[in-house]
């Protein structure tokens, strides 16, 4: 088993995590920082990283960080989990869900 | 990034925007907006065409911000060439639906205008029409004008349009003609003559939510733009978010601040048990449903069984072209109207007792694949994707989920509790909450500001538009208001003397907006919130008594006396959600003294009140006003059509007008 150092933080907020950045697309521009509604979103004390998501709580998942982001894939919506829907497929029946 | 992989290592970042707090800014300008969405933007252009000097006072960022930043799919309500419908005609359907109260100046504004503005929104890069024929031979689409109607395709008075591109054509439009844009900064009061209640506005405070900077906003004209109250009756971070119709940013500064001013509010005592956004529904518009933005979709049972759809009259129609089509005899039909005369095809009425006899089995699910492809692809893809925030969270989301219309029923959570759009008329089969989780004009039509022809408020130099007036509604109202509104402004500004400011004024608000970031501890605006709204459901939920109301009264004093004079923030952007509580508080006043002085019941205002249980008599079938005059509550009256008759006032007020549509 892994040994980290572990520290004292209070619960996180729900939802934690209304979008997901990836890595390896973002470049760090902050587009999204500005065009949030809500400003979820702050700029990282280091230039060219994700931003970070400061008030996660707040998110009103409008998609406009999405929309408006200049690299395609960069970030997704995360739908909570209580929001989630189901569709089935016509001709077999299949259950599927987001 | 999440913020909890910051923390990791111990370390806290400092805030990422400089700390300005008490620094003060002051700008001078012709004519000042507050709120920079749908309204505040056509206010500001108009304006500004008019050769004036514009600044705009924004919370968010004006490029998206607002009830319809992110997207809109219809522009009901709207006289055009392509329909018989005259505006006057227009404005009946809509107050036959609502007992009256429907705000007839505003209403009737935005049924006049609102196709010349739908142009304008063209002219400035705005999609209105299936330029690229996407919809090419649909029944729905006018083949010569290109334009896509819906709810009624023989009427042609609701259009179907690409609302996504509107709100950054509008903000670029800003920009163009020079509109100063102060973004992520909340006006916190407005500002008046001699700093006496009542008086002329001559300007505006603001906060910036990210360095705490202060504005003073100096301007001969106001025009608020604001959004009505939300968050009165229920909040719940942990709830809310996703399901939410608007924005939280939206929550009804501008009631609050105009009330301190001085200025007098109207049907502040209606409310309604919440339909969307209760915490517990799924995304908006992303559940299968047949209403609205998914009408008229066919909706079918857990066995493929399809669900009767029949006229206004119970006569069942067999194939989808019908549902789009007016009864026979009838004129025309309404968007969600109630009235038989405008009323739509909708599901057979009697399907929750045909649930229970087991003629239909739970759950329910839209059948897209199903529908001519035309409606498939007109509702999932074009209306699901332009309306509101439906484009990622919905379309994107979804899709990317492996969702294809094509192929796939989505479910419907009608009778099981989630349902994203339902129906006063039908709870059984929509609502999500309780009766006490209730706001405060989800459905539109909601309190706000009196106004007047011009539309300018009772105070000299107060104009407003949107969701700033009472009881108006939808986008194409927002739009159009906001347009007259900037145009009554600046013929305002241009004869006005010059503005002057109180500093005592200046500095009071100063120490009040300040105050939460002196302390240390207290109460944090999220507890704040929550226990307002208790508050709110217990004593002004449904049903409502004069006993419970006034202890409801009470409690938000002692509250106010309390707990949010102890309210804490420790950055600008805690410190601004914070001050959006105190207005919550004070909107919540507003409501509760509305209530107490309507002593009868209404079944349009949604109003239940146990010791007054007489239903809408005649003698009350009125607008209750309501205003601070010298710190005291003042009651008034207005009588329910107090604008007169509609197209001589209209004509009267708009004499200089070029370019109106007329039928």
């Amino acid at each position: 088993m892994v040994q980290e150092k572990v520290y004292a933080i209070p619960n996180v907020p729900t939802p934690n995590r209304p979008v997901i950045f990836n890595p390896d697309i973002c470049n760090g521009c902050n587009t999204c920082v500005e065009i949030c509604q809500m400003d979820v979103l702050i700029p990282n004390p280091q230039k060219g990283k994700l931003p970070i998501i400061l008030f996660p709580d707040e998110c009103w998942y409008g998609g406009c960080c999405v929309a408006h982001c200049p690299v395609p894939g960069a970030i997704k919506l995360n739908h909570p989990l209580m929001q989630r829907v189901r569709w089935k497929r016509k001709d077999t029946g299949e259950h599927f869900r987001v | 990034m999440s913020w909890e992989g910051l923390t990791e290592g111990g370390t806290v970042p400092e805030w990422p925007y400089p700390i300005r707090y008490g620094v003060e800014n002051e700008v001078s300008t012709d004519v000042l907006i507050l709120g920079g969405g749908i309204a505040g933007c056509w206010s500001a252009i108009s304006a500004a065409r008019k050769g004036l000097t514009v600044a705009i006072v924004e919370k968010g960022a004006t490029v998206r911000s607002g009830s319809g930043g992110a997207g809109c799919d219809h522009w009901v309500y709207t006289a055009n060439p392509c329909s018989s419908v005259a505006p006057e005609e227009i404005i009946d359907a809509e107050l036959a639906s609502n007992g009256g109260y429907v705000n007839g100046i505003s209403m009737y504004i935005a049924a006049r205008e609102g196709y010349d503005t739908l142009l304008e929104m063209e002219q400035m890069g705005g999609k209105v029409r299936d330029t690229e024929d996407e919809f090419k031979g649909a029944e729905f689409r006018d083949e010569k004008t290109k334009f896509c109607f819906a709810y009624d395709y023989k009427n042609k008075l609701h259009f179907r349009i690409w609302g996504t591109t509107f709100k950054p054509a509008l903000y670029n439009e800003c920009k163009r003609l020079g509109v100063q844009i102060h973004d992520r900064t909340m006006a916190t009061s407005l500002l008046t003559e001699e700093s006496k209640q009542g008086t002329r506005v001559v300007g505006a405070t603001g906060l910036n939510v990210r360095t705490g900077e202060f504005t003073v906003f100096k301007a001969k004209p106001t025009v608020m733009c604001l959004s009505r109250p939300q968050r009165i009756w229920q909040f719940s971070s942990e709830l809310i978010g996703l399901s939410t119709l608007r924005p939280q940013t939206d929550i009804g500064n501008g009631h609050a601040m105009a009330w301190r001013a001085g200025a007098e509010l109207t049907h502040m005592e209606k409310s309604e048990a919440s339909i969307m956004g209760s915490g517990y529904t799924f995304p908006c518009y992303g559940a299968g449903n047949p209403f609205n933005t998914w009408y008229a979709c066919t909706m079918v049972d857990a066995n493929g069984k399809e669900i009767p759809w029949v006229d206004r009259d119970g006569r069942i129609l067999t194939t989808v072209s019908e549902r789009y089509q007016p009864a026979p005899g009838q004129k025309f039909m309404g968007e969600r109207a109630t009235a038989y005369e405008y009323r739509r095809p909708q599901l057979t009425p009697d399907l929750y007792e045909r649930i229970q006899k087991g003629e239909f089995a739970l759950p329910f699910y839209a059948d897209l694949p199903g529908m001519p492809e035309m409606e498939r692809k007109v509702i999932f893809g074009m209306m699901v994707g332009e309306e509101g925030k439906t484009k990622i969270p919905i379309v994107q989301t979804y899709t990317n989920s492996g969702f294809d219309p094509n192929r796939d029923l989505l479910q419907s959570y009608m009778m099981m509790g989630g349902e994203t759009v339902g129906s006063k008329t039908r709870p059984r089969m929509s609502r999500a909450g309780l009766p006490q989780q209730r706001t405060f004009g989800e459905g539109g039509y909601a309190g706000g500001l009196v106004i007047d022809w011009n539309l300018k408020t009772t105070l000299d130099g107060l104009y407003a538009a949107g969701d700033q007036v009472f009881a108006g509604n939808y986008h194409h109202h927002a739009a159009a208001t906001g347009r007259y509104a900037g145009r009554k402004a600046a013929e305002y500004a241009m004869k006005a003397a010059e503005a002057v400011i109180n500093r005592e004024q200046v500095a009071t608000e100063k120490a009040r907006i300040y105050a939460p970031i002196e302390r240390k501890e207290g109460i944090e605006w999220k507890e704040l919130n929550i226990g307002t709204c208790r508050v709110m459901r217990c004593y002004c939920g449904d049903p409502k008594t004069g006993e419970t109301l006034k202890i409801g009264l009470l409690w938000l004093k002692d509250i106010e006396e309390n707990e949010a004079s102890k309210a804490y923030a420790r950055d600008p952007h805690k410190l601004g959600r914070t001050l959006d509580v105190l207005d919550i508080i004070t909107s919540s006043q507003i409501i509760i003294h509305a209530c107490l002085a309507r002593k009868a019941s209404s079944e349009f205002l949604n109003f239940n009140r146990l010791d007054y249980p007489a239903v809408d008599p005649p003698e009350w079938r009125n607008w209750l006003t309501i205003k601070l005059e010298i710190g005291e509550v003042k009651i008034g009256e207005l009588p329910i059509d107090f604008w007169g008759s509609f197209a001589e006032n209209y004509e009267t007020h708009n004499k200089d007008y070029q370019g109106c549509y007329r039928a």
